[in-house]
Parts: structure tokens; C-alpha cells; sequence
């Protein structure tokens, strides 16, 4: 009986529902869209820390986990090296730089990884191969800035760094194609240490003369790899204990930690939750105006002899359907949408974080109905005589 | 005949600001199966409280209701909600249609409810709504029709489930006087037909005439019942509460007439 009263006010009325439809289908559109905004911003942030190849990573101490202030020079990799239960480890380099392009009215900004051949950092390839030499000219082009600059296994490119006051052109070779590994909002590559620690922009020298200890040949964080993996919260104790000044955290730490994630991340959840908060409260004030105009058409169904429990149920089916409708298209329309927005837009579409957000939107039709549902419940079927 | 309701000094008393207002007072009567009753009276005469309790939609304060030797009081609400569906029809004011309905469905609705829509149950429907004129809006939905032609789409829907007792609240009080005739008619028509208890407040003396017996309230009481169909007629002719004399001339009709004297046919055409 619900199903038939709930089908019939549906169809007879669907100009009505399949409007609300598309406002949940706008709503569904904006959540969606955050939610991958969020996704893409955060791996643009920590992509490269996200899928690094090991167990910990290892930063100077008080520096809040920030890889930029972040110096560990050669001794102290040695003695992080030579703790015990330590597989390998790779000192890795950040900085930024740009590739320049011939096509392009620009540079193409990205972030510098410098990296030891073939110790924790260097990413796997998925095309061309590895690094060889640790002062090689050779660079692994990330999946990003193959898209963005058309590079690919074999090219020649220009690096252009400011070192000083004036800006350097080196000319690297890209021997491999990797995955997705961006670091910092940027495209990255990924160079040997020594290249890295050659071509990395570099302060003015009366700068360097001054900061003579940071001119040394020193990484920002060490990536290393552990004898047993599942040991890791011991393995950051130990190394802690024996290195000094030194600060050992897991991966996920290390991304969360990752200058402005934690900022960006929170900013964007709040824009999510506001965006389901106004579903909410769309959908609970157009089942509410809807059911304050049938007051007396609902006092007139428990009149007759309808039960609260099919009043609530045909409610509630109309309210699902309205919102799984709305969701849908939402769901389709932001699909459709995503597959056409260039690659430089920071959106990534995951099935976590999509599912998440299509649960939450679901959520919000039965949430924001409650009160309606609650409402036509208590109303007494007197009203048809006029008399409630 | 067997008695399909009976009230027994059924008594509401509404307590408001520690005040207490007995809207129905000390009401006791019996209305057998195929009688159509009129409930006349004043605003505020407790017609219309009186009504919802014999619908089972408001508790006696005191004494007792009964539909078919069963007592309402004794029910729990959703027994009370299963006891309307099956035994009570009902037509309103306003607001007597579900709008996303059509015709067809609006009456096959109590059908629906009560779990008995079949072929058969189907065909009677369709069979009523052609006898009350609708056959050509049987696909209209409510707003498509006249007020009378819904308020006759309502009273298909309160018949159709075949129910011991109908009660209408006002059935004509929206519609001109031509179509409340016929309206009324019809409605009279059938509950004889069928056998059924049907109960009418009505303002409307005049619509008395369909009746066989007019109970009048004032101040939750029953003032006068008249159960004479000459002073009936005369009720109706006079359009008055206070007693209508029956004239000499006017011979009690056999069967009901209209307001010309004329003979009803058994149903207008619409």
C-alpha cells in the first residue's frame, strides 16, 4: 500500500520531485567535486610521500616534520644506516625548479626530487628505466609531467634553477616514466642525489657563505626501509634513541605532515560538510513544505482507515527514491564532467572517497526528511472533520 | 432491522484552562441498517463531535459507542484505525480526495486498504462511479472535476468497501444548491439500497427531505429526533428548526420528493 501511494504521488507529481531531484543532483555535483578536489589537492601535496618505498621516514629533529627545514647530512645517514633492523635507506632531496618548454609560453613548474639510484625514493618505472648514476644527467619523469610537458623515455629537456641571482640551464635526459608521484602541488622528477644537489636552486653566496652548514652535501628527510616491516613503531623508537637529533614516523605521518596539507585538507572537509549540511536542510525543507500542504489530505488518508506505519513508509520510499534519483544524476553528470577537464585540474576521482561522499549524500535525504516524516505522523486524522 | 450504531449517553467534555465544556451531553440513540439520518443543529451544537465519535477518530468521555455490537471505547488505536477501514466509510467537506489520484483509484483505494481489490470488487466500483454518473472520468484526476462530481466520487469511495455505517460531514456545504440536491439523493439512494447506516450533518434543512429521520442538537444534547416523514417534509419545506406545523394539505409522501413536489427519479442524470 505504501509502495502504490508513494509510486502514484511520485509519478503524478514527478515534475515536482524530479525538480528537488536536481537540486540533490547540483548538491551530489558540488560534494563530489570537493571530495575530489580534496583527493587531488592531497596527493598533489603527498603523492610522492604516499607511495615512497619504505617503512619510515626520517626527519632532523624539531622541525615540526618539515622535509624543506628538514637537513640530514652524510654522517648521520650513515649512522641511521647502521642501526640495527634497517634494511636500507635513501636520502631524498626536495626543491622546485622548471622544466622549460619549447611549445609552451611558460615553464612548467615541478617539484626537484633528488634521490639515491636504486635505494629507498627512487619510484619504480613503469616505462624506459631506473637510475644508474648517482651525478648522472638522467631524470624519471613522473606520470604528471609526462601529461603536462609531452616528455617521454629518451627526450632531452632544460631544467631552468636560480642559483644565486641568476638563473642555470641544465639539460637532463628522462630514462624513465613513473606513476603519479607529485610533491608540494607539482609534477615532479626525479633525479640522482648528486644531480639533485648540483642543480637545486641555491641561495645567493653571501647567503651560503653565511649558512655554511647547510651548503653541506646533506638530504631533507631519509627514506628508510626496515628488516620487518610490521615493527615500524619500535623501529622509529630505536632509531630515535640512537641517532641524534633525529625523528622517525611512519609514511602517513609524514604525508599529514607535509607543510599546508593538514590546512588544505580541513578547509576542503568543512566546504564538504557544509555542502551535505545544505542538502540536509534542502531536502528537509521541501519534504516539510510538502508535508505541511497535505496536512489535511493526510488527515483525511488516517481517516479513512490508513495506518501511520504506510504514511511513514511512503514518505520515506519518496524521499529515497528523490534522493537516489538525485544522486545519480549528480553522480553521472560529475563523471561526465571530470572526463573532460584537463589533467592540469587537481581533481581525482577514487572509489573511497566517491563511495564516502554517495553514502553521506544518501544519508542526507532520510536525515533531512526525519522532521517531515516525524510531522505527518502526529497528524490526527480529527482534521478531516476540521476538528484538531 | 438490525441496529448498525448505538450510542449510550455518549458525553465529550473538552477541559480547556481549568474550565471544562461538555460538547456532546448525555446522547443515547440507535440507527438501523438502511436508515439515512440527518444531524441538524446550530454551529457549535456538537454535531460534528458527535460524528468523529461515532467514527471512532475521538473517545467518549463517558458512556458508549457501538458499530455492529462492537464498542468502540474497547479498541486500541490501531485496532481503531482497522475497525474505519473496514466498517466505516466516510465523506468530508473538503479535502475529500487524495489529488494524485485518479477517479478509478481514489475509490478503489478503501479497496486497496483493506487488502479485498480483485476483479470482482474492481467491476462493483467501476459499477458505482457509472451509477453516480462518472463513467466518463473514471482516468480525471480531482482537480479535473466539478465540486460535485468529486463529492460523488467520495461517497463511491465511502460505499464501495461496503461498509456497516457511512457518515458525511457536510457533504454539500461547497456546492450550489442544484448539485447538493443531487448529490444528497444519491447519497440517500444508495445507503438504502445497500442496506447501510449513513449519518449527515448537515446546516442544510431543506436537505432533510432525503432523510428518515432528523436528529436535532443543541448544546451537545439531542433536542428533538423526528422520525415522521410528514414532519420531516415539513422540516425541509419550512427550512426552519423551530417546529414546522405539517400542513393539512401536504399529504406524507411514499416515497421522497423534491423541493417541487415532484417525484425523485431514482438517480438524476448528471
Amino acid at each position: 500500500m505504501a509502495i502504490y501511494l508513494a509510486v502514484k504521488e511520485l509519478w503524478r507529481n514527478r515534475g515536482r520531485f524530479f525538480l528537488i531531484s536536481l537540486v540533490i543532483a547540483l548538491i551530489t555535483t558540488l560534494v563530489l567535486f570537493v571530495a575530489a578536489l580534496a583527493q587531488g589537492l592531497g596527493a598533489g601535496n603527498t603523492e610522492y610521500l604516499d607511495k615512497l618505498n619504505a617503512d619510515l621516514v626520517v626527519y632532523q629533529k624539531n622541525v615540526d616534520l618539515s622535509a624543506p627545514n628538514s637537513r640530514i647530512d652524510r654522517a648521520k645517514l650513515n649512522d641511521i644506516r647502521r642501526v640495527a633492523g634497517v634494511k636500507a635507506v635513501g636520502p631524498i632531496g626536495f626543491s622546485g625548479a622548471s622544466i622549460v618548454l619549447e611549445k609552451a609560453d611558460k615553464p612548467l613548474d615541478v617539484s626537484l626530487i633528488g634521490v639515491e639510484p636504486g635505494q629507498p625514493g627512487e619510484p619504480p618505472v613503469l616505462a624506459g628505466r631506473g637510475l644508474k648514476n648517482t651525478r648522472g644527467k638522467e631524470a624519471i619523469v613522473d606520470h604528471n609531467t609526462a601529461l603536462r610537458s609531452g616528455l617521454k623515455t629518451g627526450d632531452k629537456f632544460t631544467i631552468k634553477s636560480i642559483q644565486g641571482t641568476k638563473e642555470e640551464f641544465y639539460t637532463l635526459t628522462v630514462v624513465g616514466v613513473t606513476d603519479g608521484r607529485q610533491y608540494s602541488i607539482r609534477p615532479s622528477i626525479i633525479v640522482p642525489f648528486l644531480t639533485w644537489d648540483e642543480i637545486k636552486p641555491q641561495p645567493a653566496l653571501d647567503d651560503r657563505q653565511v649558512n655554511s652548514a647547510s651548503a653541506d652535501l646533506a638530504s631533507n628527510v631519509v627514506a628508510v626501509q626496515l628488516e620487518n616491516p610490521g615493527d615500524w613503531k619500535a623501529m622509529a623508537r630505536r632509531l630515535e634513541n640512537q641517532v641524534s637529533d633525529v625523528e622517525a614516523v611512519d609514511r602517513k605521518t609524514a604525508s599529514q605532515a607535509t607543510p599546508g596539507y593538514s590546512a588544505q585538507q580541513s578547509t576542503l572537509d568543512t566546504q564538504r560538510n557544509f555542502a551535505l549540511l545544505i542538502g540536509v536542510l534542502v531536502i528537509g525543507g521541501f519534504f516539510q513544505i510538502q508535508t505541511l500542504q497535505k496536512v489535511a489530505q493526510i488527515g483525511m488518508l488516517k481517516a479513512i482507515g490508513t495506518s501511520n506505519v504506510t504514511i511513514a513508509a511512503a514518505s520515506v520510499m519518496q524521499i529515497a527514491a528523490v534522493t537516489v534519483l538525485g544522486v545519480a544524476i549528480g553522480s553521472l553528470g560529475t563523471l561526465a564532467l571530470s572526463l573532460s577537464l584537463p589533467p592540469s585540474i587537481p581533481v581525482v576521482f577514487t572509489p573511497n572517497s566517491a563511495l564516502v561522499a554517495i553514502t553521506s549524500l544518501l544519508l542526507i535525504g532520510p536525515i533531512g526528511g526525519l522532521v517531515s516524516i516525524r510531522h505527518s505522523l502526529r497528524v490526527e486524522p480529527l482534521i478531516a472533520l476540521g476538528l484538531a | 432491522m438490525t441496529t448498525a450504531l448505538e450510542t449510550r449517553s455518549a458525553t465529550k467534555i473538552y477541559q480547556s484552562d481549568g474550565s471544562s465544556v461538555k460538547a456532546v451531553n448525555d446522547v443515547s440513540i440507535q440507527i438501523q441498517a438502511g436508515k439515512f439520518v440527518a444531524l441538524v443543529g446550530p454551529s457549535g451544537s456538537g454535531k460534528t463531535t458527535l460524528l468523529a465519535m461515532l467514527a471512532g477518530l475521538l473517545a467518549p468521555s463517558m458512556g458508549s459507542i457501538m458499530i455492529d455490537g462492537q464498542e468502540l471505547g474497547k479498541m486500541s488505536e490501531a485496532e481503531l484505525t482497522q475497525f474505519r477501514r473496514q466498517k466505516v466509510g466516510f465523506t468530508f467537506q473538503a479535502n475529500n480526495l487524495t489529488p494524485y489520484l485518479t477517479v478509478r483509484e481514489n475509490v478503489e483505494l478503501m479497496l486497496r486498504l483493506n487488502n479485498t481489490l480483485d476483479k470482482a470488487s474492481r467491476a462493483r466500483a467501476t459499477e458505482l462511479l457509472e451509477r453516480l454518473g462518472l463513467a466518463d472520468r473514471l482516468n480525471h484526476l480531482p482537480r479535473q472535476l466539478s465540486g460535485g462530481q468529486q463529492q460523488r466520487v467520495a461517497i463511491a469511495r465511502a460505499l464501495v468497501h461496503s461498509p456497516s455505517v457511512v457518515l458525511a460531514d457536510e457533504p454539500t456545504a461547497n456546492l450550489d444548491t442544484g448539485r447538493a440536491y443531487q448529490v444528497v439523493e444519491t447519497f440517500a439512494n444508495l445507503i438504502h439500497e445497500q442496506n447501510r447506516a449513513g449519518i449527515m450533518v448537515t446546516h442544510d434543512l431543506r436537505l432533510c427531505q432525503y432523510t428518515d429521520r432528523v436528529i436535532q442538537m443543541l448544546d451537545g444534547q439531542v433536542r428533538r429526533i423526528i422520525d415522521d416523514p410528514q414532519e420531516i417534509y415539513a422540516l425541509a419545506n419550512s427550512g426552519s428548526l423551530e417546529s414546522a406545523p405539517v400542513p393539512p394539505a401536504i399529504k406524507a409522501p411514499t416515497a421522497k420528493v423534491g423541493l417541487n413536489g415532484g417525484q425523485l427519479a431514482p438517480l438524476p442524470a448528471f
